[in-house]
């Protein structure tokens, strides 16, 4: 086992809660520092994002290790998009010995989307040969190269990230299932709004006996306002909002809107807890992290248990 | 195929400002089948810049040229006796074909009149698409015939990403998510037990990684 306090507290049976901290556009630490401040004894490890949405900000090794600094089990966050094999393994062995216990293995948003579309990609692997490469730096101390790693390997609990809701369908609970098998130990799933497709989806994963190689987490995110949520049904890849959710935001007034958000996330919250298989949330509170606080309270997952 | 799209007329109107007599070239190869660099094109970007410079009152004198090949040597020397008398060589060819000709005439400025753009299919009438990156390891057998390394925007050899969507590749909605396409036909084949396979890293030193390439066929040397 690894020194990640999320893998503790999901190998000792407990709910676990994450949350998420994007890093800022600029070089002051004490933004990062503020903004976990909010998630601070609420969560058991906090997603530090690597310039999501391809925009630039702080890389997210620093971010974790500032978050670290004060406290938190960072979840470090790699794409596959901005380097190579030789400076993926590189981070890898860096962010461990700077401490950091959990990394998060992804492809990355295509720079399209980002404030560099110009720039050139990488992807000289993919999130699942991230996921392969991790467990082979650490499980056989070996570099992607076939040299060994000299001394300390890196101490990392590995995850990974599916979206139920994106296409093909009948294929992501297999690609979980891959996932899994390249040594993915923790998912954490794309924003759930439709909860009937993730019921299903978890359906799907239950019959695999993929729940039981991998804990899951479902992804929760509180929408602030009836444009957020069209936005996101409208403009992000891979995000499905129903439109009976809009109409529920749209059917209260609208210095309620942001309320009702909070209380159909926490209603998320206590729905995905019951489904059999999935072993936390993952709070993905974008630029609202003040929120988590009463989200994991109205929900009954505070104050969180302390692991050794 | 190599389709390529021809310059904007104005970055042309730049290429020639200073001329008053070049050499347009076109090739009757792939530019000719994605309608980019053939004779029809070559003859009518030649009227274009003609009739503009004619506008502008500083005329000038555009030969027109098409060679059945620019990538081939034998094709390319049957320039010289022409070359000496232009003062620039403009070229509807594609990148291989433009850089050949200024390997060939060094003491010429070739100038290209395209932006090549990717190897590819004509899918209809005026519509071509990419196929092949030319990567030296070629696995259409585990895929199936539909290249990830192609089509997909991120080259992911265990796809699709979450930003596949009805079909369609986040990066474009126009554009069909290649994991999507191989999905299907591991379905339509009846094997998609092969999804769950996971490709391994690729050895990127067969492509472009590892440094311009070259092919030696010692048999076939004279």
């Amino acid at each position: 086992m690894s020194a990640s306090n999320l893998e503790k507290i999901l190998k000792s049976g407990n709910f676990a809660v994450t949350g998420e901290c994007g890093p800022p556009r600029g070089s002051d630490a004490e933004v990062v520092r503020k903004k976990g401040a909010h998630l601070k004894g609420c969560v058991d490890g906090v997603n530090v994002t690597d310039n999501q949405t391809s925009v630039v900000r702080m890389s997210s090794m620093s971010a974790s290790l500032i978050l670290k600094e004060i406290g938190f089990d960072p979840i470090m966050q790699m794409v596959c998009r901005d380097r190579n094999r030789i400076a993926i393994q590189s981070d890898i062995l860096g962010a461990s010995a700077l401490g950091i216990n959990n990394l998060l293995c992804l492809s990355g948003d295509h720079q399209k989307f980002g404030d560099h579309p110009t720039a050139k990609n990488v992807y000289d692997i993919d999130s699942m040969q991230l996921i392969q490469t991790v467990k082979r730096l650490r499980d056989d101390g070996k570099f992607l190269g076939g040299e060994e790693v000299k001394g300390t390997r890196p101490d990392l609990f590995i995850g990974c990230a599916e979206n139920p809701f994106a296409d093909p369908f009948e294929i992501r609970a297999m690609r979980l299932a891959k996932k899994a098998a390249a040594g993915a130990q923790f998912v954490q799933t794309q924003c759930i709004f439709n909860v009937p497709k993730f019921e299903k989806w978890m359906e799907m994963v239950r019959d695999l006996g993929v729940h039981e190689k991998i804990y899951i987490l479902a992804g929760i995110t509180p929408c602030k306002s009836i444009g957020m949520a069209r936005y996101m049904k409208a403009s992000v890849p891979g995000m499905d909002v129903p439109d009976e959710l809009i109409d529920r935001l749209k059917g209260v007034p609208k210095e309620k809107v942001a309320e009702e958000g909070i209380k159909i996330a926490i209603e998320m919250i206590q729905h995905v807890r019951q489904i059999k298989g999935v072993a936390g949330v993952h709070i993905m509170a974008i630029e609202w992290e003040e929120k988590v606080p009463e989200m994991v309270k109205a929900a009954g997952l505070y104050p969180r248990p302390q692991v050794n | 195929m190599i389709v390529a799209n021809r310059k904007p007329f104005e970055e042309l109107l730049e290429f020639i400002k200073p001329y008053s007599k070049i050499l347009l070239l076109g090739c009757n190869e792939c530019v000719t089948v994605c309608a980019t660099g053939g004779a029809k094109e070559v003859a009518i970007l030649a009227s274009e810049l003609k009739m503009h410079r004619e506008k502008e009152g500083r005329p000038i004198e555009i030969m027109e040229h098409v060679l059945e090949r620019n990538c081939d040597p034998e094709y390319v020397e049957s320039l010289k006796p022409m070359v000496g008398d232009y003062e620039m060589v403009m070229s509807m060819a594609c990148g291989c074909g433009i850089q050949f000709v200024a390997e060939h005439y060094r003491e010429k400025l070739v100038l290209p009149a395209v932006n090549t753009t990717f190897d590819g299919v004509t899918e209809e009438h005026g519509v071509w698409s990419e196929r092949c990156l030319g990567c030296g390891n070629c696995i259409l057998d585990k895929t199936l015939g539909i290249c990830p390394v192609t089509r997909c925007a991120k080259s992911l050899f265990n796809g699709p990403c979450g930003g596949s969507q009805g079909g369609k590749c986040e990066v474009d909605k126009d554009t069909p998510c290649g994991w999507q396409l191989i999905v299907d036909r591991l379905k339509e084949m009846n094997m998609l037990d092969k999804y769950m396979e996971i490709q391994p890293l690729k050895d990127w030193s067969t492509s472009r990684d590892g440094g311009p390439r070259r092919r030696v066929r010692e048999d076939l040397k004279i």
